[in-house]
């Protein structure tokens, strides 16, 4: 516990450097109130999907489907509206398949038993391929304003995107689930150890499957938000994303292995990660130095607890 | 008595079951590619012309040759998810050897090739053994920075045909009694490492660490030194490949084998590697790798739209993993059974 308080408090601290540098050596744009809306929308869809994702990776699993989840719904987005069916039809739809997504990766964890790694690396094709399918390499974009405009205008009278509103809300939401309730120790105990767990009378089955569906849903509801952001519904919208969500959780102090962490920790590796990005950007860094800040941090963020505990036993051997 | 009598024969006959759950997936590949390719073929006589045949396997053998290296790590528990990134790197990086220094001979080129990707096995293969970091997230993490080099030193450029070798590209195209020469190269690397894991001590030692890494620590094993070992020759392997890339396409830009990897776990996993560890044939593999790139090439003979062959490599992955589970819990109760009459 200990050890995680002092890696949030690296974490903040890192926070207000990386802020406090894009503050002097942009000129003050950095913290303008422009550049902090489009930071937020940039951000928007990372933060909705870690906040399931560090429920399943807390359990002790992993679900690299997400992405892919967002790029179907956004297919879907543009198949139904060119089918004629209102906007009003089809998010509600369009959730639930996210939702149903997420069952099928869940059922295929919790059922057959078969390792969620290797399972969500293959829906990770299949969503995708599903996206193509429906799609194909076509792009819709005629969507009506008034969904559209969120990718422009901030929550009147402030800076804010939208998008961080919903993500806020539902952060709250989860921060209760997983912080204090009973659910929440439930998906603690799984990850740290499950047979222990399913021994004192958690339903392992029940509630890995139930953190698949809330993942495959949110992925859905980040498929919505992407698609009208960019006023663009297409097959290929998000791919690559579940590296930087990933790398957010894990850079947010939660442990590959299952549980440890907390979604207080994993806002802030979100925050860092797009402000760190957002930084290069106005700087005119190229893309592919991007990927390879992107790729680095999630090297760091797993390698650190390693070297810390490393160099705890050496401390404690000198002693 | 009775007791002691029966319990050798469920033994034998356990074993029987366990023998056929090996044999029966490398038979289940050859059915399934034979599945595939005859109705392909009554469709369209001229898929099983021997050009058609042998672009097949032409188009198989570097996706093959990656599987071959993955096996390798796989079967320890591991994975190893940069060898897109890895061949891509190495590439274009040999092609631009072969281009900025037109004196080059082959072997030192391709030589160059294969350092490239050796050096980027050995850095995953560090940072897994001794950071004691799961592969998965190293590989992750390394697939994203070992491309982003790669565009950052091609910088938008491309190498061409032109620019390079007639020797390499003659490589790429050329033919020993009627097999390519890249296709023999990746017969000759699977011989390899099949040798290797079957015949070598420390290649059974990549077998017990893949079932039971805690009891292969206990037995004495070097287990962090062989997992560095896998990891730099996954690396070695993929730049190998990647050095036959530029041969067969003699056109290489920095996008060179994205999203390569998918490929080469799901040929894996179908060629019956145990995601698990512990189990599984190089052979299996590169079967595997046959199996996917004959559906691919089915798909386009008989003309469905390319849209599909990512769906249906996806359902063919999650299928394959799923049989292999199923295989393996009914082994398992069969097991169990023999060890209950024993104990009575």
């Amino acid at each position: 516990m200990r050890n995680l308080l002092r890696w949030e408090t690296a974490l903040v601290f890192l926070l207000i450097v990386v802020a406090l540098t894009g503050q002097v050596s942009t000129d003050g744009s950095f913290l303008s109130g422009g550049n902090l809306f489009y930071l937020g929308l940039d951000i928007g869809e990372i933060a909705l999907i870690a906040l399931p994702l560090t429920l399943v990776i807390v359990a002790g699993e992993i679900d690299l489907s997400v992405a892919s989840v967002l790029g179907l719904s956004s297919a879907l987005i543009g198949w139904l509206w060119n089918a004629g069916w209102s906007l009003e039809m089809i998010l509600p739809t369009v959730i639930v398949v996210g939702a149903l997504c997420g069952a099928f990766n869940g059922l295929l964890v919790t059922r057959l038993g078969l390792p969620s790694l290797a399972v969500t690396i293959g829906t990770l094709a299949l969503y995708r391929g599903l996206a193509l399918v429906v799609l194909g390499d076509t792009a819709v974009a005629d969507f009506p304003a008034s969904y559209t405009s969120f990718g422009t205008t901030p929550v009147p009278g402030t800076n804010i995107p939208y998008p961080i509103v919903l993500a806020a809300i539902l952060a709250v939401l989860f921060g209760v689930a997983l912080h204090a309730s009973s659910f929440g120790r439930s998906v603690f105990a799984i990850g740290a150890n499950e047979e222990g767990a399913r021994f004192s009378g958690i339903r392992v089955k029940r509630i890995k499957l139930s953190l698949f569906v809330l993942a495959g849903a949110v992925a859905a509801i980040a498929g919505i938000v992407y698609t009208f952001r960019f006023s663009s519904a297409r097959a290929d919208n998000g791919v690559g994303l579940e590296l930087a969500v990933v790398a957010a959780v894990l850079l947010g102090g939660v442990s590959i292995f299952g549980g440890k962490g907390s979604l207080f920790g994993v806002l802030a590796g979100v925050l860092l990660l797009g402000g760190l990005r957002n930084l290069l950007i106005l700087q005119d860094t190229s893309t592919e130095v991007l990927t390879i800040v992107t790729g680095l941090l999630l090297l760091v963020s797993v390698l650190a607890p390693s070297i810390t505990r490393r160099v705890g036993t050496l401390r404690k051997a000198a002693s | 008595m009775t007791a002691t009598a029966v319990a050798p024969a469920r033994r034998t006959a356990a074993r029987r079951l366990s023998n056929k759950v090996g044999r029966v997936r490398e038979l289940g590949i050859v059915v399934a590619l034979a599945l595939v390719v005859i109705p392909t073929a009554i469709v369209n006589p001229r898929f099983i012309q021997p050009q058609s045949l042998r672009d097949l396997l032409l188009n198989a053998s570097i996706v093959a040759l990656l599987a071959v290296g993955q096996t390798l790590v796989v079967v320890t528990r591991n994975v190893d998810l940069s060898v897109g990134s890895v061949l891509g790197l190495s590439a274009f990086l040999t092609a631009q050897q072969f281009a900025d220094h037109p004196g080059t001979p082959l072997i030192a080129g391709i030589g160059f090739g294969v350092v490239v990707g050796l050096a980027c096995g050995l850095l995953n293969g560090l940072l897994v053994a001794l950071g004691n970091v799961p592969s998965l997230v190293v590989t992750l993490g390394t697939l994203y920075v070992f491309r982003g080099i790669d565009y950052a030193l091609a910088q938008g450029k491309q190498v061409n045909a032109a620019n390079l070798p007639d020797a390499l590209l003659n490589l790429g195209s050329s033919r020993v009694l009627g097999i390519p020469i890249l296709v023999l190269i990746t017969i000759a690397v699977i011989a390899v490492a099949a040798v290797y894991l079957r015949s070598y001590r420390s290649g059974r030692e990549l077998y017990a660490i893949g079932s039971n890494p805690e009891a292969a620590t206990l037995a004495g094993i070097p287990v962090a030194k062989r997992t560095l070992t896998t990891f730099v020759l996954s690396g070695l392997v993929a730049g190998l490949a990647g050095a036959l890339w530029v041969a067969r396409y003699g056109t290489v830009d920095a996008a060179a084998g994205t999203g390569l990897e998918l490929q080469v776990v799901a040929a894996v996993v179908v060629g019956g590697v145990a995601i698990f560890g512990g189990s599984g044939t190089v052979a299996g593999a590169a079967l595997g790798a046959l199996l996917l790139g004959t559906i691919t090439s089915c798909l386009v003979v008989l003309q469905i739209p390319a849209f599909w062959q990512q769906a249906i490599s996806g359902a063919l992955l999650l299928s394959a993993i799923t049989v292999d589970r199923l295989l393996a819990l009914r082994l398992a109760k069969a097991l169990r059974k023999t060890e209950g009459t024993s104990h009575a």
